[in-house]
């Protein structure tokens, strides 16, 4: 199964639903593709839901990492929202967990983008 | 009951991501049969599909003259995986950290320090040409009878 993403607005930050997989190949360059799409428009605070994200391979971590920085380079936000425990154990045991921002509840994270 | 004992697939694959999701299929298949829990099987599965996308994007280059080559066996000691390519060759002391700080936010790079965190033993041969990589997960030992 490839990864689906869906977008929506609250509050000024542009969600990003993602759902399937995020591997090497199609997942990854839809999450590529979808990132910069966004940063293109203009929004520059983007929150990625991986809620429905069933398996992540170390090209979907990769461009995980790769989306922080580039919405960050773009003076922009990035951060990531309701992690699987898979996702969450392999941000772990990459080290990354420190690096991204990451909330469980939509409201919360919506309210941490600055103002 | 789980087959512990000896048993053996083996697949020759093309320099494809089609090939990397029918190894990976394969791996969870086997590891379950072979009697690893739901914990530990969707683990070797990554560790094993990491290493056939290494063999496929960094070995074989995607090289449709190349193949890949996937064996799994199974005994009453552990699950034995070896992914074998055609390509230049990989010398894993060249491989960064993806731990140290000036590798963090590096967009690739941690394929193989995945492999290592979810497998018991990673060996790698050098075949000239390619690259074979051992891929080890022990079984847990027994629990005492209560």
């Amino acid at each position: 199964m490839s990864m689906k993403v869906s977008t929506r607005q609250v509050d000024g930050i542009t969600i990003l639903d993602l759902s399937g997989r995020i591997t090497l190949g199609e997942g990854s360059v839809t999450l590529r593709d979808s990132i910069r799409d966004v940063l293109a428009k203009g929004s520059k605070k983007i929150l990625l839901n991986l809620g429905d994200v069933s398996y992540i391979d170390s090209s979907g971590i990769g461009e995980l990492v790769s989306a922080f920085t580039s919405v960050r380079n773009a003076g922009g936000e990035l951060k990531l929202l309701n992690l699987t425990k898979k996702v969450h154990d392999l941000l772990q045991i990459t080290k990354l967990y420190t690096v991204f921002d990451i909330k469980d509840d939509e409201a919360t994270a919506v309210a941490a983008f600055a103002a | 009951m789980p087959d512990s004992t000896a048993s053996r697939v083996s697949l020759t694959l093309a320099s494809s991501l089609e090939s990397v999701d029918q190894v990976e299929r394969t791996a969870e298949d086997f590891a379950a049969r072979a009697g690893f829990d739901e914990d530990t099987v969707p683990n070797i599965a990554m560790a094993v599909r990491e290493a056939a996308v290494n063999a496929v994007l960094h070995g074989n280059a995607y090289d449709p003259k190349k193949h890949i080559t996937v064996s799994f066996e199974a005994n009453s000691d552990a699950l034995v995986i070896r992914v074998a390519d055609q390509g230049a060759g990989l010398d894993p002391g060249t491989i960064p950290d993806p731990l140290a700080p000036e590798n963090i936010l590096r967009g690739s790079g941690r394929g193989v320090f995945l492999i290592r965190a979810f497998m018991d033993e990673v060996h790698f041969r050098q075949l000239h040409p390619g690259t074979e990589l051992t891929l080890i997960k022990h079984r847990a030992p027994a629990q005492p009878a209560a």
